[in-house]
C-alpha cells in the first residue's frame, strides 16, 4: 500500500498582461495568461508505506516547489497528490515561534497550527517536553533560548504525532550531534511504524543511509528514478556535465549501474587491483597491503591532468579518496597519445564487505570544472577477514583492549 | 483513509467548517497576541485598560472643556465628547480590521509558503483581536461616561449587533483588498490614504447637521454612515437605531462578505505563487 502517490504533477506560474485579468478569471471572466512557465511537469512517483524516497537535483530543479505541493501549501496546476493520512513537514523548524512566549506556549500554538485539538496537545505535552530535553527552559520565553534549544522544541512538536507522510528537508542537519542522532532515531521509528518519508537533501550520505529509492529532478522533470546509489552517481556526473556532454550508464553483471561521464580528453584504459604478491585479485584480506594499477591515456591536449581515486562501500558512501592535486603530483601539459601508469599503494584496513573503486581524471582539485572522465564502479572488490580478530564496521582500527580487576572498597562502621 | 489536501478552497461552507475545526487555534492566537503585546511590561494587562482610557479621557477633557465644543440641542457640556467617542468606537473597529487584513497575507507570506493550514484562520484572528481591543475601548468609554454623568442605558445593548455589522463590513472589504494586495502591492499603499479621506467624509468629528440640506443625501452613499449614526444614537441619545435603514445595510454587508469569501476561495490557491 502506498503512503504517498504523486501523479503527473505539474506546476506553472502564470503571468497576465495585467493583474486585472487574473482577478477577472476568479470571477469567471475568461483570460489567457501571456506567459506560462512550467517549473514542474509530469512528475510521478509513489512511496510505499514505511519506505523513504530521496529527491535530488540542482538548485532550481523544482525540488522545493515539489515539496510545497506535497506539503499542501501550493496547489499543483495539473496532476494530483494523494496521501494516506496526515502529511507533516520538517521544512523550516521553528516557523512562527513567538520569542516572547514560553516553549510550552509556543508548542501549543505550533500544534494548533497543525490542527491538533487542545486535549490532544496537553496529552502529548509531557512527552514533547521530555523529548526536547531543555529542562527549565521549557517554561522560559523563547528569546532566552539558544538556537539549538529552539530546534529541539521545534522538532519535538513537529514529530509529536506520527504522520503518514513526513517531508524532511535540510532541516535535519541542524542541532548538536546528540540531538541529530535522537531525531534520526525518531524518524526511523516512524518509518518502521509505516510512515513514508520524502527526503530532499544535498547530503549524499543522508540519502544513501535513509532512502530506498531516489528521484533526480532536472529542470522540473524526473530525469532518473532508481536505487539511490545509481541516481546519485548520475547526479554527480550531471553536475560535472553542466554543458550537457556525455554521460553513459553501463549495466554491470550484478545489476548495478556504472556511470561514466566526462569530456574525454583523457581516459582510464585499464584498472587492476593487485595483492601483496603483485597478482591481480578481487578479494583482499583485512589489512593486506595492495596496489591499484591504473593505465591512463591522453586523447587531446590539456593544460593539467589530475588523477583521483576513491573507495566506496556497498551503499556508495565514500570511505576514502584523494587525488594528485592534493598530493602535489599534477601532470603539466600532457600530450595526446601519452600514457601514464598510476600505482596506488594502500593497506586494506577495511571492514568485511564489498567495495568499489571510483576513478577521476580532471583538471584541478575537484571534478567540477574540467572533468575529463569520471568512472563510478570502475572496479569492484571484496574484503574478507581471514586472520584478524572478529570486528564490526567499515574500518580495521586494530584496537587493543586491556582490563584489570578493581579493588573492592569495603565500607566500615557508619 | 485518503486525505485530500485542500485547505484554501472548497465551498464557502467548507471554509467555515475548517474555521470551526481550527477554532481553538484562532482563540489561542488572539490570546497570544494580547499576552505578547504586554509581555515584559511591569503593569502588564493593566495597559489594556490604561491606553484606551487615556485616549478617551483626552478627548473628553480637551474637546469639552478647552474647546468648549457643544452639540446643538443638547445641554450636557460633555455631549460632544460622547458623540465623538461613539463615532470613534465604530470607526476604530472598522479601520483596524481593514488595515490588518490588508497586509495580512503579505506579512504572513513565509508561514503560508511553509505550513499547510486553513488560510481563513488568519483574517479570523485579525478580526477577533480587533474586536477584543474594541471591547476594551468600549469598557474604558463607559467608565469615563459614568464619571461624566452619562450612565448606562439598556439601548447600549444594541452595540453588540452593531459591532457584528461593522466587523462583517470591515472583513468583507479587508479580505478582498488583502487578497488583491498580494498581487498588486499598490493597494497596500493606497488604502490607508483612502481610509483617511473616508474618515473625514463620515460624520464622526462633526455632526451631520452641519452639512447643508441639499448635500445631505450624499451622505447616504457612504456605507459606513448608517452604522456610525446608529452608534451615536445608541450611545448619546440612548435610543434604538433606525432598524429599517440598517436592515438594507445588513443585506448589503452580507452580500459583500459572501463576495469576499468567494474571491478568497478562488484566490487562495494562487496566493502562495505570488508571495
Amino acid at each position: 500500500m502506498n503512503g504517498l502517490v504523486v501523479e503527473n504533477v505539474g506546476k506553472a506560474f502564470r503571468a497576465y498582461r495585467s493583474e486585472w485579468h487574473r482577478f477577472g478569471r476568479w470571477l469567471g471572466i475568461p483570460a489567457v495568461p501571456t506567459e506560462e512557465s512550467w517549473v514542474l511537469r509530469h512528475v510521478s512517483f509513489a512511496i510505499p508505506r514505511g519506505q523513504a524516497l530521496g529527491i535530488v537535483g540542482q538548485n532550481g530543479a523544482g525540488k522545493s516547489t515539489l515539496l510545497k505541493i506535497v506539503a499542501g501549501t501550493m496547489r499543483p496546476t495539473e496532476g494530483r497528490v494523494v496521501a494516506a493520512g496526515r502529511v507533516a513537514a520538517i521544512l523550516e523548524l521553528g516557523m512562527g515561534f513567538n520569542p516572547e512566549l514560553t516553549a510550552r506556549q509556543n508548542v501549543r500554538h505550533a500544534a494548533g497550527l497543525m490542527g491538533v485539538v487542545p486535549a490532544e496537545i496537553e496529552a502529548a505535552m509531557p512527552e514533547i517536553e521530555e523529548f526536547a530535553e531543555i529542562g527549565d527552559y521549557f517554561d522560559q520565553p523563547m528569546r532566552t533560548h539558544s538556537s539549538g534549544m529552539q530546534v529541539r522544541v521545534a522538532f519535538a512538536v513537529a514529530t509529536a504525532w506520527r504522520p503518514e507522510v513526513l517531508i524532511v528537508d535540510e532541516a535535519l542537519s541542524v542541532g548538536d550531534a546528540y540531538f541529530q542522532h535522537k531525531s534520526f532515531d525518531r524518524i526511523r521509528q516512524f518509518q518502521r511504524q509505516g510512515t513514508s518519508l520524502l527526503i530532499a537533501s544535498h547530503d549524499r550520505a543522508a540519502i544513501l543511509a535513509l532512502c530506498d529509492r531516489a528521484v533526480l529532478l532536472d529542470r522540473g522533470r524526473v530525469l532518473k528514478d532508481g536505487v539511490p546509489e545509481e541516481v546519485l552517481d548520475f547526479y554527480n556526473a550531471l553536475i560535472a556535465e553542466r554543458e550537457g556532454r556525455t554521460v553513459s550508464v553501463e549495466r554491470l553483471r550484478d545489476g548495478r549501474a556504472r556511470t561514466v561521464s566526462g569530456t574525454g580528453e583523457a581516459r582510464v584504459e585499464e584498472i587492476v587491483l593487485c595483492d601483496g604478491r603483485g597478482r591481480p585479485t578481487d578479494q583482499v584480506d583485512v589489512g593486506e597491503a595492495v596496489e591499484l594499477h591504473v593505465r591512463v591515456k591522453v586523447q587531446r591536449p590539456v593544460p593539467t591532468l589530475v588523477f583521483g581515486f576513491g573507495i566506496k562501500d556497498r551503499l556508495g558512501q565514500t570511505i576514502y579518496g584523494t587525488n594528485t592535486w592534493h598530493t602535489g603530483q599534477v601532470i603539466e601539459r600532457p600530450q595526446p597519445g601519452d600514457e601514464y601508469r598510476f600505482v596506488v599503494a594502500f593497506r586494506a584496513n577495511l571492514g568485511v564487505g564489498s567495495y568499489s573503486i571510483v576513478t577521476a581524471l580532471h583538471a584541478r582539485d575537484t571534478h567540477v570544472g574540467g572533468n575529463y572522465e569520471w568512472r563510478d564502479l570502475a572496479l569492484v572488490f571484496s574484503v574478507v577477514n581471514r586472520e584478524k580478530t572478529q570486528f564490526e564496521g567499515c574500518n580495521w582500527l586494530e584496537a587493543k583492549i586491556a582490563y584489570e580487576r578493581q579493588q573492592r572498597t569495603v565500607l566500615q562502621g557508619v | 483513509m485518503v486525505v485530500a489536501r485542500d485547505f484554501g478552497g472548497g465551498s464557502v461552507s467548507g471554509l467555515l467548517r475548517s474555521l470551526w475545526r481550527y477554532r481553538h487555534f484562532v482563540l489561542s492566537s488572539i490570546r497570544n497576541e494580547l499576552v505578547t503585546r504586554f509581555a515584559r511590561s511591569k503593569l502588564g494587562g493593566l495597559w489594556m485598560i490604561i491606553s484606551p482610557l487615556a485616549q478617551v479621557a483626552i478627548y473628553a477633557l480637551i474637546l469639552s472643556n478647552v474647546l468648549a465644543a457643544r452639540l446643538p440641542g443638547i445641554e450636557n457640556r460633555y455631549a460632544y465628547a460622547v458623540y465623538l467617542m461613539a463615532g470613534l468606537l465604530a470607526w476604530t473597529l472598522f479601520s483596524d480590521i481593514v488595515t490588518r487584513c490588508l497586509t495580512l497575507f503579505v506579512e504572513q507570506g513565509n508561514l503560508l509558503k511553509k505550513m499547510s493550514f486553513p488560510r481563513i484562520t488568519l483574517p479570523a484572528i485579525a478580526a477577533g483581536s480587533s474586536l477584543l481591543n474594541n471591547a476594551l475601548l468600549l469598557l474604558a468609554m463607559l467608565g469615563i461616561f459614568a464619571l461624566l454623568g452619562h450612565g448606562f442605558t439598556p439601548a447600549m445593548l444594541w452595540l453588540v449587533p452593531l459591532a457584528a455589522l461593522v466587523t462583517a463590513f470591515a472583513l468583507g472589504i479587508g479580505l478582498a483588498l488583502g487578497v488583491i494586495n498580494v498581487f498588486v502591492r499598490d493597494v497596500g499603499q493606497a488604502v490607508p490614504i483612502v481610509l483617511q479621506i473616508w474618515f473625514w467624509l463620515t460624520p464622526i468629528v462633526y455632526p451631520a447637521s452641519i452639512i447643508g440640506e441639499e448635500h445631505r443625501r450624499w451622505l447616504y452613499l457612504n456605507p459606513l454612515y448608517p452604522v456610525v449614526e446608529a452608534y451615536q444614537r445608541v450611545l448619546l441619545y440612548g435610543s434604538a437605531p433606525d432598524l429599517g435603514g440598517l436592515a438594507y445595510h445588513a443585506v448589503a454587508v452580507a452580500a459583500l462578505l459572501l463576495f469576499a469569501l468567494l474571491l478568497f476561495r478562488r484566490a487562495a490557491p494562487e496566493m502562495v505563487d505570488a508571495l
